[in-house]
């Protein structure tokens, strides 16, 4: 029917399922988020750490390319192992935390803000999807930032170096893959909550770092004055290397993480509480979540 | 008629307060009104079929759907146009509503062509292109009636839509209410503490008091019945023989001060003959109201009776 005959007419035609309208969130989120100049030039530039590596590695197993370069035993200049990897994802996680700051604060308390909640809450659509929803845009533009390009990498490696190789060090594989999505998953519900609770962008934003780098300090003034290692369970960034260096090496432990995610040798809790601190984190920005997003407020 | 709304004992409690108490009706009209004072429950009961709060005891069914149990598919069959500004910030008009068809199921091509026409169709085509944040308190409930409708729900829950609205925009908004509701393709269930968006879009009303029904009537019928009363202002000498000339026609009168009587006219009396009879005695009718027991005099005996219920 033409726009110009105003009538009201009713709509018998198909729907859509479920998981299309679980989508449509995203979909809309990542059309404004496209239009953003900042966003689109930052997220490229998260590109050049992981495309700097998949250099080297190419360099690496090209004899040519060496020779041009007059590089003896470029092995023993930068090996490709565990701390390669671990590096990549400490510095993408970070450029991770960057993005869920900057993308973060601006997914539920705008929704909050204009009382857009019972608008969505009032359509066949739950509040889990509504989470789901939103936390797929962070989860989406993390994961490109993350285990993406580290698996990418390690395939990359793999296929240069022999399949030996890569059965050798499947590890790596799973521990980029895990290790970069309980760090996805902890930033995803730490932006959204914040988001949920503290309705001015910036501040939420900046709010993410204080609890990324404020809590590493705090674990680390507990640690000097009690001469104790458990304030490092009060540390974030020591919870997520302590699971990475377990994820990437198992009991065999070489390193002690990297970039701001280290896990000092000697210094250890037992990994267990490093689960058990993340989970916390974890339910609070749920029961966070769970109070705000409603259809509608409970005047008490 | 199908009912559009069953409560069968329905409370809901905040903090073990009871918001609503114990509710029970069924609602079967085209066009219902929820009326009652502030905070009597009429968003909160809204809020409860659309599956906010969940009962604290008994059931409410949407078209024969429990909503404890059917939530997602009551919510289906339901558009909202909530009492608050409410909307998605820095989004223009016809995409928030396209976003909103979405959501509710359309595909993406048939809810961009929906919003186009919901947005031509509660007047604000010109502006659709622009963000909901530059909109007049006036555009932002169009828009909101926009979104409510653009994915051709059953049933139309309308929350305070006439809020701040100037008379212009009131009487428009009104317009476009009762539009939809004469064309008969959905039912709508209208919230308000304003008695005249209610007496002039619905057929059913519901009287909200502090949680409980105070009163349940079907307008309609109320104006059918209220036609066979007249009140009549007169000047003339023969009053006496005016009445007496209106009971020989089987009228019941109860005359008033200053020449004003109230009738009961009997059926197959028309006003014409009124006039007749006036002229007959030589007596002038000034004035000749219909003495409707209206919307307001329903709704000021259920606030007075004490404990919220007639």
């Amino acid at each position: 029917m033409a726009v110009y005959k105003k009538v009201y007419r009713p709509y018998e035609g198909r729907l859509t399922g479920p998981l299309a309208r679980l989508l449509v969130i995203p979909r809309y989120a990542f059309e404004d988020l496209h239009r953003s100049k900042f966003l689109n030039t930052f997220f490229i530039a998260t590109l050049i750490y992981p495309l700097i590596c998949a250099l080297i590695i190419y360099v690496q197993h090209n004899a040519s390319a060496l020779q041009l370069l007059n590089v003896q035993n470029a092995r023993g200049l930068i090996s490709i192992n565990v701390t390669f990897f671990l590096s990549l994802l400490g510095w993408q996680s970070v450029m991770a935390l960057f993005m869920a700051a900057f993308v973060g604060p601006g997914q539920v308390s705008p929704d909050l803000a204009n009382n857009g909640l019972s608008l969505y809450l009032a359509r066949p659509f739950s509040r889990v999807e509504y989470v789901l929803g939103k936390m797929s845009i962070l989860v989406v533009l993390m994961s490109l930032m993350t285990w993406i390009p580290g698996l990418l990498l390690f395939l990359l490696q793999g296929y240069l170096e022999g399949w030996s190789w890569m059965t050798d060090n499947a590890r790596i594989a799973s521990g980029i893959f895990f290790g970069s999505w309980v760090w996805i998953l902890l930033l995803s519900l730490l932006a959204l909550a914040l988001s949920a609770w503290v309705k001015w962008k910036p501040a939420a934003g900046a709010l993410m770092f204080v609890l990324f780098f404020v809590t590493s300090a705090f674990g680390a003034t507990i640690n000097a004055v009690e001469r104790t290692h458990w304030g490092n369970l009060a540390s974030i960034s020591y919870l997520v290397g302590s699971i990475w260096v377990q994820l990437f090496e198992g009991a065999n432990k070489t390193t002690n993480g990297a970039v701001f995610f280290r896990s000092p040798i000697g210094e250890e809790v037992p990994l267990w509480y490093c689960w058990a601190g993340l989970t916390a984190i974890v339910l609070a920005c749920l029961y966070m979540l769970a109070r705000k997003i409603r259809g509608a407020e409970v005047v008490r | 008629m199908e009912p559009v709304i069953e409560l069968d004992g329905l409370e809901v409690c905040f903090d073990g307060r009871p918001i609503l108490k114990k509710l029970k009706a069924t609602l079967t009209g085209r066009s219902i009104g929820l009326l009652g004072p502030n905070g009597a429950g009429k968003s909160t009961l809204l809020s409860t079929l659309l599956g906010f709060y969940p009962p604290s005891a008994g059931t409410a069914r949407v078209f024969g759907r429990d909503v404890r149990t059917h939530a997602r598919e009551v919510r289906g069959l339901i558009g909202y146009m909530p009492e608050n500004d409410a909307f998605i910030a820095g989004m223009s008009g016809v995409r928030f509503v396209r976003l909103m068809a979405e959501l509710a199921g359309l595909p993406r091509e048939q809810a961009l062509e929906r919003a186009h026409e919901a947005f031509f169709y509660v007047g604000l085509g010109e502006v659709r292109y622009r963000t909901l944040g530059t909109y007049s308190l006036g555009m932002k409930q169009s828009a909101k009636l926009a979104q409510a409708i653009a994915h051709g729900p059953k049933l139309l829950f309308l929350d305070e839509p006439t809020n701040g609205l100037d008379p212009p925009a009131r009487s428009r908004m009104i317009q476009l209410i009762q539009e939809i509701r004469d064309r008969g393709d959905l039912r709508l269930i209208l919230s308000s503490h304003l008695l005249r968006d209610v007496e002039e879009c619905c057929d059913e009303v519901l009287i909200l008091k502090d949680g409980n029904i105070a009163a349940f009537c079907n307008l309609e019928e109320e104006r059918r019945a209220n036609r066979r009363f007249l009140e009549i202002e007169t000047r003339g000498e023969n009053n006496g023989d005016f009445l007496a000339a209106l009971e020989r026609q089987g009228c019941e009168t109860a005359p008033g001060a200053q020449g004003r009587i109230k009738l009961i006219m009997p059926d197959g009396l028309e006003v014409r003959q009124i006039y007749q009879i006036a002229a007959a005695q030589n007596v002038q009718v000034r004035r000749l109201n219909h003495k409707r027991d209206s919307l307001e005099d329903i709704f000021l005996k259920a606030m007075e009776a004490g404990d919220g219920r007639l």
